[in-house]
């Protein structure tokens, strides 16, 4: 009697937590934060202090994790500039920032990818506003034959980062790899090849890089924010792409510049279109973006890969909010505008440097404030 | 007169019905009804909202869904194999690691354990359970993949690596990685619950068993275990479920490849690790619908592997320990 008594109470107990469990991981995951630490750390330590005044607008944005902890830096500093404004950030990923968007069940939106002919027409009269952009740097784990690990900066030639990624540069000593780097002797290693397991804007990027140098990759695997790799691991997060490379004699990958200089690790120099080998700067990044200035079309999106300049880091792209140029709502509107004006400004600027974001030049900075001059509401101008 | 006696049995009828409100058992009934029906409720409607929300790979992809390795969002063509395996392949294993484990520390704990071990040692069991999944997530990747993982996956490929199960090349994250993790973090499950299973077996029992002359060991194999199988059952269907739908440790360590070759020592995935990467940056429709499609999947194969599992159960508490043990 007894035994069957405790019999059946384990299975209902454990019904309950099976489809529990089942129910959880059904639901989509929490948001992923591809903030380096450190920046979430100060993001915490500040936002007791701010003080919005009772009553302040309240203004509702969703999106891209990838600028999230910049924007978190700006709503806290911005309540000392404007106090009648409180914002409200969910950082959900690009995809669900333009669902909102388009549902109009935000006030504003943020992507790292470019919307597509699609997602404009199912929104009509939206705008893609840059803000800041962000670089992406290969970073590797590599030990040479004398069983010391490799500081010189590593050169990838124009397609080679490609041509390992397609799984075609299979050794570290490949003649490609040996030729760019004659100054140290790279060992007979396999490349163990690392890529982000997560859908994100950094793999957005990092694939748009790709398939501009490889028409090759184009063609068999192409751009995304999650795409099919051809090889090897894959890692979650910054931090999970990071690790397993670490542990991996001989792995190669790729994170956000901020999050490798944040963590001091090891990062290689690319060959840009003009045939440099550039290293991944604040004025490397602008350059880049300002090579691009003069062909930003109305709609103020286009990729930065593969910049033509001399100077330019070639793998970056710029991070975008998402308004209407109609605003139904006069009050929102007009603080939206002024807090983005604000925040592509020297002050925010300053913030963004701060966090390893790099700001607009000032050519594309113009053209943006160009725009937001525009807005109206309701037809009429703000 | 007979008025009277209809005024008393009414009133009876009133004071019996006020005993039972008073004792609460209506009451009691009802809610408890209610805490029942909730959890049925919950589940019918999580499965609806699941199937209602995937049409579109059903209508492009068919049943080929389950059955194509395909996992592209750039060409959009979606398959759930390699995660429907993965998932299989870590959970099962990891049970298979864990639940002697588990037994072991159950037993200990209930029966050879000294009197002032117990307490803080099954303290510390359950603590390990109460450690959030992230935190054995990064643990993994940093600290017990590179350390412990990696050296064994070397060794097992360096003597066994004749056999597809142990081929190489060998890197940390890996199949047998995720599944040693979740071991870990289902075994204070399993051996919690069977702990308390060994501890509510009547004392009778043992005694019962030493009186006829069985050692210590032949009291525990032969009646304790038997006695408490069913109960036993249910602690491993929890871990079960536990391993099937962890997501984030196991995703920081299986290396989020499709790969679908026999050998634990390769990177896998997992459904609940698809969702969890791909859900957030989905930016259309049939995208966002077949990682919804993917949930409906890991929510019918826990259903019909909790079945599985209550028929074993049922099919075991039928049994007395005599025909067990036969």
């Amino acid at each position: 009697m007894l035994k069957s008594k405790i019999g059946l109470t384990v299975i209902m107990l454990s019904l309950v937590a099976v489809s529990v469990t089942a129910c959880a991981s059904a639901t989509p995951a929490p948001q992923t934060t591809s903030a380096p630490v450190k920046v979430v750390e100060k993001v915490v330590t500040a936002t007791p202090a701010a003080a919005p005044k009772a009553g302040a607008v309240l203004i509702n944005g969703a999106g891209a994790t990838f600028p999230f902890p910049l924007y978190s830096r700006w709503f806290y500093e911005y309540a000392f500039v404007d106090t009648a404004v409180r914002f409200n950030y969910q950082s959900i990923g690009s995809g669900g920032g333009i669902a909102q968007i388009t549902a109009k069940t935000v006030d504003f939106g943020a992507s790292d990818a470019i919307l597509t002919a699609d997602q404009y027409s199912k929104a009509p009269g939206i705008q893609m506003l840059p803000t800041v952009a962000g670089a992406i740097v290969p970073i590797y784990n590599l030990k040479g034959d004398d069983g010391k690990v490799i500081t010189d900066t590593i050169k990838f030639s124009f397609t080679a980062l490609a041509d390992i990624y397609l799984g075609k540069i299979k050794k570290w000593n490949d003649p490609v790899l040996a030729q760019a780097n004659p100054n140290f002797k790279l060992p007979a290693k396999d490349i163990i090849v690392v890529a982000r397991s997560d859908g994100s804007g950094t793999t957005f990027a990092y694939t748009d890089y790709l398939s501009q140098v490889s028409a090759e990759w184009k063609d068999k695997v192409g751009q995304g924010t999650s795409v099919k790799w051809l090889t090897g691991l894959g890692g979650k997060g910054n931090e999970g792409v990071a690790g397993t490379v670490a542990q991996n004699d001989g792995a190669i990958g790729y994170v956000e510049f901020a999050y490798a200089k944040q963590n001091k690790l090891a990062y290689g120099s690319v060959q840009n279109k003009s045939g440099e080998y550039a290293l991944p700067t604040v004025e490397a990044v602008q350059t880049a973006m300002a090579d691009f200035g003069t062909n930003m079309s109305d709609k103020l999106a286009l990729s930065i890969a593969n910049a033509p300049g001399k100077n330019s880091w070639p793998i970056a792209s710029y991070t975008y909010l998402l308004v209407y140029m109609d605003q139904t709502d006069c009050v929102k509107g007009k603080k939206v505008v002024e807090f983005i004006k604000w925040g592509l400004s020297d002050d925010g600027a300053k913030f963004a440097k701060e966090l390893d974001y790099i700001p607009l030049p000032a050519a594309v900075r113009q053209a943006v404030l160009d725009k937001l001059n525009k807005v109206t509401c309701g037809g009429k101008p703000l | 007169m007979l008025s009277l006696t209809k005024q008393r049995a009414s009133q009876s009828r009133f004071k019996e019905l006020n005993r039972r409100l008073q004792h609460g058992d209506v009451a009691f009934r009802a809610l408890t009804i209610l805490g029942a029906l909730t959890i049925l409720a919950v589940c019918v409607a999580i499965g609806y909202a699941l199937w209602d929300n995937s049409p579109l790979p059903r209508a492009q992809f068919g049943l080929s869904f389950l059955t194509s390795s395909e996992w592209n969002p750039v060409t959009r063509e979606f398959g759930a194999l390699p995660f429907v395996f993965g998932t299989l392949q870590t959970s099962l294993m990891a049970l298979c690691f864990a639940v002697p484990i588990s037994l072991g520390i159950a037993i200990f704990l209930a029966e050879l354990a000294p009197a002032w071990l117990r307490q803080p040692l099954g303290f510390v069991v359950e603590l390990l359970a109460a450690v959030p999944s992230v935190v054995y997530g990064l643990w993994g990747l940093y600290v017990y993949v590179p350390n412990f993982v990696k050296p064994t996956a070397q060794f097992l490929n360096s003597t066994l690596g004749f056999l597809p199960l142990f081929e190489g090349p060998v890197f940390g994250p890996s199949r047998l990685a995720a599944s040693l993790v979740l071991t870990i973090m289902i075994l204070p499950t399993i051996s919690a619950v069977s702990r308390d299973v060994f501890l509510a077996i009547p004392s009778s029992q043992r005694e019962a068993a030493l009186a006829l002359g069985a050692t210590r060991w032949e009291m525990i194999g032969q009646v304790l275990i038997p006695y408490g199988m069913s109960g036993i059952l249910g602690a491993v269907i929890l871990g079960l479920g536990r391993a099937l739908g962890e997501t984030i440790a196991v995703t920081m360590v299986i290396g989020n490849n499709l790969d679908l070759s026999a050998s634990i020592l390769h990177p896998g995935y997992t459904m609940a690790s698809i969702i969890a990467n791909e859900f957030s940056e989905a930016t259309y429709e049939l995208y966002i619908q077949s990682l919804i499609q993917i949930g409906l999947v890991l929510f019918a194969l826990t259903l019909a592997l909790n079945l599985i599992a209550r028929f074993l159960v049922w099919r075991v508490a039928r049994r007395t320990p005599a025909e067990a043990r036969a």
